[in-house]
């Protein structure tokens, strides 16, 4: 049995260690060794500011954080993304609203790839200050991937903050307003469903039934996909699983559900993350642990182009979030 | 025995099957299709096997079906809603045996 510590959560005090299988002993019992694929999605993570102070936040993004992708490491990582040909870019923070450069960014990468996706909390976006941001969104077929955890205001306002839900509520009929997540629009509105405890998502199928009927029932809100995330040991999150006494369990649950066939569908194969100071790391959450990609500090920069399919992916605990059950992606559930 | 009930002999419910495997296997084999999907999904499952584990007031299952509630999508305002289901039998359970008492009562009464 191996063991998992709070170093590893980022939290960096060593204490609450734990007996499971660390996850690379895990890959190699079944086989495996996760390397890199043909790099198609650039993660962009433009800053840890945040209006909001999410329970589940493996980044621990706040209000409080000042990190914030200047607009020089914008055109570093655009010129980056110039080289590289990538199927989708991917906006994310923090709140990424909340960086000025946001739409610079956008009219810049929206010719460097044909999907771009913007990860939004749906309260930054409609903060009353980003008319001209919306307008760009649509002008440039933004996809949205919006936080929507639940169908019910105390879930939600637990997890993501007092007023939330209903903030959210009115935040989706705006954007329905606009098109998005209206049938032949063109534009993109996916909701992003991380469970609101120490516990696992249900199924993406059944969650997106209950989803388009309550939403439209209720609210008369309608989307396009809905993906369900297991919450990462990390940040945040692992924050609140120590104070609640969940983190044993929780780990446990994770190693206990891990699914060797998700390991074809990880997202950090074909992933290439960058923070907003312009380093690289396979997914987001060897991010928040400061794993660089190829265990080596490399800035954007520095990268001649994509990663090199069968390079060794940097792995952890945290990624059993990634292999329990179902498995999760970026794109939600890998076995649908 | 300390306590007649403990957390963790929830994970041994499996080591029932050491005395008697085939009939603990043709149980879980029975139990886990119960829970599969079918006219009514896992989640509306889990809600009512919630309300059941308050009935039969199994500690095991409150715990198991409370996380497996949560699991499958529902939120603790549904859970606490089949509790009040299961309540509301129950006591009307009570309740309607009056009618029992009443008939008994009535035929030995002037």
């Amino acid at each position: 049995m191996g063991q998992f510590s709070l170093e590893r959560a980022g939290e960096g005090s060593g204490q609450g260690i734990m007996d499971i299988d660390p996850f690379h002993l895990t890959l190699s019992k079944h086989g495996f060794e996760l390397k890199r694929e043909v790099a198609t999605t650039l993660q962009i993570n433009v800053g840890f500011l945040c209006n909001q102070a999410c329970r589940h936040c493996h980044l621990n993004a706040g209000p409080g954080r000042n990190e914030s992708m200047s607009s020089e490491t914008m055109d570093e990582v655009v010129s980056y993304a110039r080289r590289c040909n990538f199927e989708t870019i991917d906006i994310t923070g923090g709140a990424p609203e909340l960086n000025p450069n946001l739409g610079n960014l956008i009219r810049k990468v929206s010719a460097l790839a044909p999907k771009i996706m913007l990860r939004s909390n749906l309260t930054a976006l409609y903060d009353g200050k980003r008319d001209r941001l919306i307008d760009i969104l649509k002008g440039h077929r933004v996809a949205i991937v919006a936080s929507f955890p639940s169908l019910n205001e105390s879930q939600v306002d637990s997890q993501r903050g007092s007023g939330v839900f209903h903030a959210s509520l009115t935040a989706l009929k705006e954007l329905n307003k606009a098109g998005y997540g209206q049938e032949d629009s063109g534009l993109e509105l996916n909701l992003v469903s991380n469970p609101t405890g120490a516990f696992l998502p249900p199924s993406q199928t059944q969650t997106e039934k209950r989803f388009r009927d309550v939403l439209e029932r209720k609210w008369g809100i309608v989307f396009s996909n809905v993906f369900n995330l297991a919450n990462a040991p990390l940040g945040r999150f692992w924050h609140w699983l120590l104070h609640s006494g969940n983190e044993e369990k929780y780990m446990k649950k994770l190693v206990s559900c891990f699914n060797p066939s998700t390991i074809e569908g990880l997202m950090c194969k074909t992933f290439v993350s960058v923070s907003w100071d312009g380093f690289l790391f396979d997914c987001d959450f060897n991010l928040a642990t400061g794993l660089f990609m190829g265990g080596v500090e490399r800035h954007v920069s520095e990268m001649p182009g994509p990663p090199e399919p069968g390079n060794s992916i940097e792995v952890a605990d945290h990624c059993y979030a990634c292999t329990a059950g179902a498995g999760f992606s970026c794109a939600g559930a890998i076995e649908h | 025995m300390e306590r007649y009930y403990r957390p963790e002999d929830l994970q041994k419910f499996d080591e029932i099957g050491k005395e008697a495997p085939e009939l603990a296997n043709k149980f879980f084999d029975y139990y886990n299709a119960v829970f599969e999907e079918g006219e009514l999904t896992e989640r509306e499952k889990a809600l009512i096997a919630l309300a059941v584990a308050h009935t039969v007031q199994c500690p095991y299952c409150i715990d198991a079906f409370t996380q497996a509630c949560l699991e499958k999508g529902s939120n603790p305002a549904e859970m606490t809603e089949a509790v009040h289901v299961a309540t509301a039998i129950r006591g009307g359970a009570s309740l309607v045996h009056g009618v029992q008492m009443r008939t008994v009562a009535e035929k030995l009464s002037m």
